[in-house]
């Protein structure tokens, strides 16, 4: 791919002796889109905030171009944020906003106008230059925040959250239209989001952060199937995660029975977690079931339903747009590229299990990280 | 219904301001408007302003001045009260409010003592084989007396305008190439312009009617304009010529305090207190 712009070594974050980022080591390459994923608290905005200049990393580097850059402060550097929530100026209408960095390098009058109009195209909003901020609704103040950001033509754009604060469809629209600006300027853009959706949907390469770690780097498609550990399983989409034995290469063994898979490299006998993603399973009739178990809730999801299984005691979530009834047994069957197989972690046993399950629960963690930072 | 009951609760305040308000000002117009012995209508009292004018010159003079000194020792207060911790800021909050719990009367007192003839400064000078200075009785003092009494009146509204700015706001100036220098003066001091404005306004207007600390404080030639009212009525028993005097000051006062709003309203969208 292409050359390597931004190194962190080693980061260490402390707040009140409460670490907060713990040993990161990351690098980013031009042309870039890199999403920094996690949960509330994971370090991901100070990671940001490190990048951007607005914190000094308590040790550890961070390099531009080869260069040690933790002594510069935010203004020298060649990176513009847009903030969470946006933090437009009040005081300045539309276009001022836009101008303001162009304005501070005193680029002269006749090509600022220029550059501000060009990104007025870009994201939308010619005719709006005299509006005042207070005056456009959130989509539009988005698009200001970005407009003014990459007025200046940054190497690098880092994005905190910078979608939370829309409705749903608002921001799936926005997803497009950052990819698209992202694509035609060809700058690297840092994001960070606690939505896996927009998280696989967007990035190049996703960086999924917990308790001030890199969990998992990877492409979206690898973060989704080969989940490194609990974490990022449970995380990114739903997992049924089970104990199981790695009895030899491509066969593993839990609920007392042994099944093909796809994965090696584990020490003979070694325990393991074993993933099983919701919508991978398919519902058999009973005698052809490799597992038998009994429907115990039924959720309908608009695509599709979500059905709790009850097997043996450990409830799975299954998705299907196979309606099942309440009470009803059913046989399900695991093929080799259902099952992924993952290396015990601290993680072990936290997630996976949803006998707690409720149709709320995802609602609740949103409104909770709503309420981050 | 409801605006109805909203109107009953804030009756007793409407009431209040009826009789303590309302009244008096229709008062002051009336023996404004009217001759002292016959009590018929005139314009009268008004044509003997031309004579005050200095005088009123003078009081928006140091009101101006006042307020202006008030605003170059305050802002920074403000601004330092504004970045502290929670609790430190109100720490520092009561302490500003704090002279502010002891009467008008009292502080300014305590300046003739320090500053009179005799007073602390002179006595201390001319113990340590300086000459005395003459301090009391001069424009300087009933300027200092100003400041002094109004300068909380410019901190708080100050403070509560700059704490409220948004934090993101100076970073996203950083972000965007500002150095210290330029988030002041590009973010900072315009946001804070409506606590400017408001401060102003709130140092001016007791500044400029104010006849006591001219008294105390000042001499002949420091004469303001509140304290020819008083006279007015205390000593000259013209109730007619002070009323027109204080009806042409409180115009001044709304016309002062009108352009101010008007410069934030455009401006800035601010709101003075």
């Amino acid at each position: 791919m292409s050359k390597e712009l931004i190194r962190l070594q080693d980061l260490v974050m402390e707040f009140d002796g409460e670490r907060v980022l713990d040993g990161i080591n990351l690098y980013f390459n031009d042309h870039e889109f890199l999403t920094l994923l996690g949960p509330s608290g994971c370090g991901k905005t100070t990671t940001l905030r490190i990048i951007g200049g607005f914190l000094n990393p308590t040790s550890g580097k961070v390099l531009f171009d080869g260069k040690c850059i933790n002594e510069v402060p935010a203004y020298q550097r060649q990176i513009n944020t847009v903030f969470q929530r946006y933090a437009l100026f009040p005081h300045l209408n539309v276009y001022d906003n836009i101008a303001f960095g162009l304005k501070v390098a005193k680029l002269p009058k006749t090509e600022i106008q220029e550059r501000v109009q060009e990104m007025l195209s870009i994201v939308g909003l010619k005719g709006y230059e005299h509006r005042r901020i207070d005056s456009l609704s959130g989509g539009q103040q988005q698009r200001v925040a970005i407009a003014r950001a990459l007025v200046n033509r940054p190497k690098v754009l880092l994005l905190d959250e910078p979608l939370a604060a829309l409705d749903l469809r608002l921001r799936k629209d926005m997803q497009n239209e950052l990819k698209r600006i992202q694509q035609a300027m060809g700058i690297t853009f840092i994001y960070v989001t606690h939505d896996q959706e927009e998280a696989l949907s967007m990035s190049d390469t996703v960086v999924v952060m917990d308790k001030g770690r890199i969990q998992q780097i990877g492409k979206p498609e690898d973060i989704y199937n080969e989940p490194k550990n609990a974490f990022v399983a449970d995380f990114i989409g739903e997992s049924n995660i089970l104990d199981g034995i790695m009895l030899a290469d491509y066969k593993v063994k839990f609920f007392g029975r042994t099944f093909q898979c796809l994965d090696a490299g584990f020490a003979p006998n070694e325990p393991v977690d074993v993933v099983i993603r919701p919508e991978d399973i398919d519902f058999v009739p009973v005698e052809q079931g490799h597992l038998t178990g009994t429907v115990t809730s039924v959720t309908f999801k608009g695509l599709n339903y979500d059905i709790i299984v009850d097997f043996k005691g450990f409830k799975w979530l299954i998705q299907t747009t196979d309606y099942q009834a309440e009470g009803t047994t059913v046989g399900i069957r695991l093929n080799p590229e259902d099952i992924h197989v993952m290396k015990k972690s601290e993680y072990s046993g936290m997630f996976g299990d949803y006998s707690s399950y409720s149709a709320e629960y995802d609602e609740l963690v949103e409104d909770a990280d709503d309420e981050e930072e | 219904m409801k605006k109805n009951k909203a109107l009953l609760l804030s009756g007793p305040y409407i009431l209040f301001m009826v009789i303590f308000t309302l009244i008096p000002l229709g008062v002051v117009g009336y023996f404004a408007l009217t001759d002292p012995d016959t009590g018929a209508f005139t314009l009268n009292n008004l044509k003997n302003l031309a004579l005050f004018l200095p005088t009123l010159g003078t009081s928006v003079g140091y009101a101006i001045v006042s307020a202006l000194i008030c605003l170059v020792l305050g802002y920074p207060v403000a601004y330092y009260i504004a970045h502290r911790k929670p609790l430190t800021q109100k720490i520092l909050y009561m302490l500003t409010m704090l002279p502010m719990c002891m009467s008008f009367l009292l502080r300014t007192l305590a300046w003739v003592g320090i500053l009179e003839t005799n007073g602390i400064i002179n006595t201390l000078l001319t113990g340590l084989g300086l000459p005395a200075l003459e301090l009391i009785g001069t424009p300087g003092a009933v300027i200092l007396g100003m400041v002094y009494n109004y300068l909380p009146y410019m901190i708080l509204p100050l403070y509560a305008i700059i704490v409220k700015i948004d934090r993101r706001l100076i970073e996203a100036a950083e972000d965007l190439g500002c150095n210290g220098v330029q988030v002041f003066s590009k973010v900072v001091l315009p946001l804070s312009t409506p606590g400017i404005l408001s401060g102003l306004t709130m140092v001016f207007v007791p500044a400029v009617s104010t006849f006591y600390i001219s008294q105390k404080l000042g001499g002949t030639e420091t004469m303001l304009i509140g304290d020819v009212i008083e006279r007015q009525f205390k000593y000259a028993n013209n109730r007619n010529l002070g009323a027109a005097l204080s009806l042409v000051l409180m115009l001044l006062v709304l016309v002062c305090t009108g352009i101010m709003n008007r410069f934030g309203g455009d401006e800035e969208g601010g709101v003075v207190v």
